[in-house]
């Protein structure tokens, strides 16, 4: 009463709210229980709807004393359960509302009044821990520190349609990571939830489906156990199947959808079942029409392309579904010219939604034309595709520019696209600007697919410096962004000029040549080994690099060859001396080295084919007959200083020498091979000898 | 080969008699709102309307080509035996490409009566269709434009039009394409055309079950439909149209003299009642006495209470009068009843309650009629519903003392007398017996669901229609309460009154003086006959209706005789109605409920939609909105 009096000596309207505010927190600390329950009840009144009076109430230090109301055993169940009622109304104002509440550890206390038998606080509590879990502010880690909570919660579930609705919104909002799913799963959530499905009340129904989409996001273990459950004796899937029904709200297809989508992503349900290829299909295709709300076509979209990434059948049914290419034509048309003159607040909405509809477009488009060249074909067709790609690779939103890099990477997988409109647009043009890694991985991916030999961008992209950018990714941490950038260098040397490959090892540098020889990630070395024998082709320019770079090469290589490899970069190693035995002077540094003959000589050996074909390749390159390779390297010797007869000479003498060490033997086995081909090549090099 | 055809052909005619019963269903289902009476569905192609170079085969529904197929000239439709009705909302077929022929140019769509069918679907005006060797779409014109895949042997083609709308989408496989055409003409053909030699089609207009699920579509567009009427924008009229609503429920209680509901409902709605309550309170004593076949004691009590009402309808007066010979022959009139040692078998049970609660539907032939003012369409029950289990029959079970005076036990009462000494109280006696009380319970429910919202009565009602003590006067008047019983113990007076039924029933109740009276009856209603005759002249439906009961006479059990129909109580309720719409005709008040006046007008606006081609009266049908 004293600050209703004081009232009038203030001025300011702020201060008048405020001490309104204050009167209602002073009641909170009356004697008289009675009076605080009716003080609370009042407040209740007072901040419905009011978030400037629930700030104020925040601040004034209301929320510490209601929940020690709540909490104290002497309280009367209807002064806790109105105490609990005040929280949650606190709790559906602003985000700060729900920090403040969070701080002030309102979780804990509101867990502990569920231990109460009360069914009507229990809701109230419930309602509360509703409110606040579904805030992105809220850590959701929060609800599984306390082991005994999760179980008790789902003994909770049966006690009213409330209790079911609050329990199961929590969860679908608290699972997040794969632990949360294996917590829920080992307390029940299945048994539990399933029945929920029948309630007679939609919201349940609806909280109930949400969780088992969450709950069977990527998890094999729930999702194998979700196919075999039943409820009122019907399979989930034909509950789910149900729920997408044409006239049930569009909410609960979508949602059904998504658990559908998902346990056949972990494998539960196989992707020519009839009810993803009839229902869950065509339902996501709808999801995506115009008619939809923008969010429902973003998750549709979104959903729908996660559903038919890695089956090309289901690409096919979808490109020609509900003409869904052209439809997702219509999500780059956001803000529409129509919504800014009509309405701002559609204008607003619009412009909230763009960037995520572009990267849901893109995501789909990437999506359907993974794997079917016709597809790909159908998607560069769509209006204006090619200039939305490139614009969508230059956005700011990261989401969006990933998922266009996503778009072009997939449809650079078609030789087509790549001499036609790949060309036509320059789309490589955006893919080398700085970028985020997880861009860089995709678009450095795309570039490797637009540097092959048929790309006509594979030109340009060369002379607007690329090498230096794929050079610098190869120095990168992630072992992705090494992989890429080797690989496109790999690429790109693949049959090129001289002036390139001289390009590529000066930019490269023979040192980090070595150090990725020596990189942990396999892959990385095998595109290496790809880039050295791209480089070591044609005898000119396998003798000009092995002139400069020929002693850390042949290290290299015995390097490899002693160390603890797979079976395929051993090969690709012999592969390399194959090819460096096929150069005029390069030849010398293994006719010197006894070593490396020896080796190759115990690889022809050796217990698997693919490493004595590659063996026997390069002992083939080094005994070959002068005559015979004359023609094919005789316009790149014109150079040549060493003249043709040494090199004829050479030829016998590394023969002879061969024929020492007992390469004949072996080859005069090889031709007795059981492999055709192994067979085939021992006997052309044993012809060497006799011609 | 003969031998082959024989033999398919026998075994195919008791496949055929299945596929077409199939058929049926499979189309009743899905076009409900369709009269095939006024617009046949298509079921097959059309022998006549074809090109020369389509063959048809299996009962019309596979198309080969039979022509050269050198170019597009020699390209050959047909169409479908009928058009496409309007009614239907969402109407689809599929064709199977049984073969591709020589290079599969097929097209599948639909055409216009009277288009050239020398030309494949979609090539002229009020002509599409899509075509498998290129997949594009051809509306109205020689060019397509690209559409969908190209379709071949095996696949299954359905075409789906949509009524509403105007648009028409495709399927393949059971896939659908998207939408291909649009501002769609009405009365379309199913069409099909090919053009090169050794293409075969199958049609499926519903002969089996479709590849794609239009069933599921169609549910889109009924909750579509629904939705937009639910949601159909009232503005500013809201509080009129409540305060109409609930004239009109209060309208249709106090026409049915369901006199405590329609107070009650009076009261939580704050609304008034244009009868006065004693007057309904009238109406019902006399409904119930003629719905139990005692006409007489009706006859008088309408008498007494609406003096002159009968003398100014004479025509009424002799309706009633005839009826009430049937009653005397049927052993229920009282006139006999009082002679009788026995009381009637469940021939008088009358099977629906007392309540004249209307039955909704299609099958009721009366319900179209209402708007043009039938003195037989007000209480609107399906005539031949026999059904005893929706409204169970007031069945009181049999422990009504000889004692007790309970006045109106005119349903069943297997009790053994108690007739006799009843005394003609009922007009003086409480409303609250256990009759009128649960006569008034029975207030359609689904009704007042429907158009109460806000009405907050709910809860009394209930209480009225769960108890079914006899109440408070009873008691107050120490008669024997029946007590609480249950429902299965009126549905086993139900089966025991059925067992009865079995045994043979007698004229007048088997009484002679019963029978005597009746004989003298008889001739007092010839007498008013021949006097109405000299005042009004001759009336041929007054001579139908003595004729038809005194021919009850002439046979010895008049119960299965060609004229035996007049005695099932059912028979009651058109006397009944147009009794009880005279007397609110009397005290200047509609003889029909606004309700049922507005149920008709509804589902003649419907109809009309039909006729008008606005196909979502497919989904806007009354029955989906009455329980």
């Amino acid at each position: 009463m004293a600050c209703m009096l004081e009232a009038p000596l203030r001025i300011s309207v702020l201060s008048e709210v405020t001490a309104t505010s204050r009167h209602y927190v002073d009641r909170l600390f009356d004697p008289d229980p009675q009076k605080v329950l009716q003080g609370v009840i009042d407040m209740k009144n007072a901040v419905i709807g009011n978030n400037k009076q629930k700030a104020n109430l925040i601040v004034l230090g209301a929320v510490p004393r209601l929940l020690y109301l709540l909490q104290q055993p002497t309280s009367s169940l209807e002064l806790r359960t109105e105490c609990a009622v005040v929280l949650g109304s606190l709790a559906m104002g602003t985000e700060n509302n729900i920090k403040s509440l969070v701080d002030c550890h309102i979780i804990p206390a509101l867990l502990q009044g569920l231990l109460c038998q009360d069914l009507k606080f229990i809701e109230a509590c419930l309602r509360c821990l509703r409110t606040v879990f579904i805030s992105p502010v809220t850590p959701v880690q929060l609800l599984f520190t306390d082991p005994t909570v999760i179980p008790h919660l789902m003994s909770l579930l049966s006690r009213s349609q409330r209790t079911q609705e609050y329990i199961t919104q929590i969860f679908s909002h608290c699972c997040k990571t794969p632990e949360h799913q294996m917590i829920l799963y080992n307390h029940g959530a299945i048994q539990n939830i399933a029945p929920l499905l029948m309630s007679p009340s939609y919201k349940v129904q609806m909280q109930a489906l949400k969780c088992f989409s969450v709950l069977a996001y990527e998890n094999t273990q729930v999702s194998m156990t979700l196919v075999n459950v039943l409820v009122d004796g019907e399979l989930l899937t034909q509950v789910f199947v149900k729920m997408m029904q044409r006239d049930r709200p569009i909410e609960m297809q979508l949602t059904a959808a998504k658990c559908l989508t998902y346990m056949c992503r972990a494998g539960a349900i196989r992707t020519d079942d009839t009810c993803i290829i009839m229902k869950t299909l065509p339902c996501l295709v709808r999801m995506c029409s115009k008619e939809r709300l923008l969010e429902e076509r973003v998750e549709g979209a979104e959903t729908l392309a996660y559903l038919m990434e890695p089956d090309v059948e289901l690409q096919r049914i979808a490109s020609i579904t509900d003409h869904l290419v052209a439809m997702l034509a219509d999500y780059f048309k956001y803000p529409s010219s129509v919504s800014a003159i009509a309405d701002i607040k559609r204008l607003d909405h619009d412009l909230k939604h763009a960037h995520e509809l572009r990267q849901a477009a893109f995501k789909l488009y990437a999506s359907l034309g993974a794997n079917d060249e016709d597809i790909r074909k159908k998607i560069t067709e769509t209006e204006n595709m090619m200039d939305r790609i490139v614009s969508g690779l230059s956005e700011s939103s990261i989401k969006v520019r990933l998922a266009a890099v996503r778009c072009l990477h997939s449809l650079s997988r078609s030789v087509q696209q790549l001499r036609t409109s790949f060309h036509d647009h320059a789309v490589w043009k955006p893919l080398m600007k700085n970028a985020p890694d997880e861009v860089l991985v995709m678009a450095s991916s795309t570039l490797c697919n637009l540097l092959l030999e048929f790309s006509p961008s594979k030109e340009p992209i060369l002379e607007s410096g690329v090498v230096e950018l794929l050079c610098s990714l190869t120095q990168s941490d992630s072992p992705a962004l090494r992989v890429n950038g080797i690989w496109a260098l790999m690429n790109m040397a693949f049959q090129a000029d001289q002036k390139v490959k001289v390009e590529i090892v000066r930019a490269l540098g023979t040192e980090q040549l070595f150090r990725l020889l020596s990189d942990p990630d396999a892959n990385v070395l095998m595109k290496t080994l790809g880039l050295l024998r791209n480089l070591l082709s044609t005898r000119p320019h396998i003798d000009q690099i092995m002139s400069s770079h020929g002693k850390q090469i042949m290290q290299a290589v015995t390097l490899i060859l002693e160390g603890e490899h797979g079976i395929e970069v051993k090969e690709q190693t012999l592969c390399i001396l194959g090819n460096i035995a096929d150069g005029h002077t390069a030849k010398e540094l293994i006719m010197t080295n006894d070593d490396m003959l020896q080796k190759i000589k115990s690889y022809m050996g050796h217990s698997n084919v693919k490493l004595q074909l590659a063996a026997t390749f390069c002992v083939s390159n080094l005994i070959w007959n002068e005559e015979d390779g004359e023609e094919d390297a005789a316009t790149a010797h014109k150079g040549d200083d060493t003249g043709g007869n040494p090199v004829a000479r050479g030829s016998q003498e590394r023969q002879d020498k061969l024929r020492e060490m007992g390469f004949v033997d072996i080859l005069h086995k090889l031709t007795q091979a059981s492999d055709p081909n192994l067979c085939d090549r021992a006997k052309t090099a044993m012809q060497q000898y006799l011609a | 080969m003969a031998e082959l055809g024989a033999g398919s052909l026998q075994v195919g005619d008791p496949a055929l008699n299945y596929q077409e019963r199939e058929l049926n269903e499979r189309l009743k289902r899905l076009y409900p709102a369709v009269n095939e009476e006024e617009t046949p569905l298509p079921r097959s192609w059309s022998p006549k309307d074809k090109y020369s170079y389509i063959g048809l085969s299996q009962n019309n529904l596979r198309v080969h080509y039979k022509g050269h197929g050198k170019n597009h000239k020699d390209a050959a439709s047909v169409r479908a035996t009928h058009p496409i009705p309007a009614a239907c909302g969402i109407y689809y077929f599929e064709v199977k490409i049984v073969s591709k022929g020589r290079d599969g140019y097929m097209g599948i769509g639909l055409s216009a009566q009277g288009v050239n069918m020398n030309r494949l679907p979609g090539w002229d005006k009020h002509s599409y269709g899509y075509h498998g060797d290129d997949g594009h779409s051809f509306c109205s014109s020689g060019t397509g434009q690209p559409y969908g895949p190209t379709f071949t042997t095996g696949d299954v083609i359905g075409c789906c039009v949509n009524l509403i709308n105007n648009t028409c989408f495709y399927t393949k496989n059971g896939h659908s394409l998207g939408v291909a055409f649009t501002d769609l003409p009405p009365n379309l053909y199913p069409t099909v055309g090919l053009q090169t030699p050794g293409e075969i089609v199958d049609a499926n207009f519903g002969q089996q079950p479709f590849v794609f699920d239009i069933e599921d579509y169609m549910s889109e567009w009924r909750a579509k439909i629904h939705g937009m009427i639910a949601r159909f924008p009232i503005g500013e009229r809201l509080g009129e149209w409540q305060a109409v609503l609930q004239s009109m429920v209060s309208s249709y209680l106090v026409h049915h003299g369901y006199c405590a509901t329609a107070m009650a409902f009076a009261r939580a709605t704050e609304t008034k009642i244009q009868e006065d309550q004693s007057s309904i309170k009238n109406r019902q004593r006399i409904q119930k006495l003629v719905l139990a076949g005692r006409v007489g004691e009706a006859i008088d009590a309408t008498q007494q209470l609406y003096p002159g009402l009968l003398e100014h309808n004479p025509n009424l007066l002799f309706m009633l009068k005839c009826r009430q010979f049937v009653e005397m022959v049927n052993g229920t009139d009282s006139e006999v009843r009082c002679f009788s040692t026995r009381s009637p078998k469940s021939q008088d049970s009358y099977p629906g309650s007392p309540s004249l609660s209307p039955r909704h539907g299609a099958t009721n032939p009366h319900l179209h009629s209402t708007a043009t003012d039938s003195p037989t369409c007000s209480n609107g029950v399906t005539s031949k519903n026999k059904s005893h289990s929706k409204y169970p029959g007031i069945s009181s079970s049999s422990s009504s003392s000889p004692s007790s005076p309970s006045s109106i036990v005119y349903s069943e009462s297997n009790s053994t007398d108690s007739t006799k000494s009843q005394p003609h109280s009922s007009a003086s006696n409480q409303e609250t017996s256990d009759g009128w009380r649960r006569g008034e319970n029975i207030v359609p429910p689904s009704l007042l669901q429907k158009h109460c919202s806000g009405f907050s009565a709910d809860s009394e009602m209930e209480i009225e229609a769960e108890h079914y003590t006899n109440g408070v006067a009873d008691s107050s008047s120490a008669r024997i309460m029946n007590g609480t019983y249950k429902h299965e113990e009126i549905l086993q007076t139900d089966n025991h009154s059925l067992d009865e039924s079995d045994q043979p029933r007698q004229l007048c109740g088997g009484n002679q003086a019963a029978t005597e009276r009746m004989i003298q009856f008889g001739r007092e209603l010839q007498a008013l006959s021949e006097q109405l005759c000299r005042e009004y002249g001759k009336n041929p439906t007054h001579k139908k209706m003595l004729q038809d009961a005194f021919s009850l006479l002439a046979y010895a059990d008049p119960w299965n005789c060609p004229v035996g129909q007049q005695l099932d109580p059912m028979q009651r309720e058109s006397v009944c109605s147009a009794l009880n719409s005279a007397i609110l005709e009397l005290q200047n008040l509609p003889r029909q409920p606004p309700l049922m006046l507005a149920l008709g007008q509804a589902h003649e606006c419907v109809q009309l939609m039909a006729r008008v081609r606005a196909g979502s009266c497919s989904f806007a049908r009354l029955e989906s909105f009455l329980h």
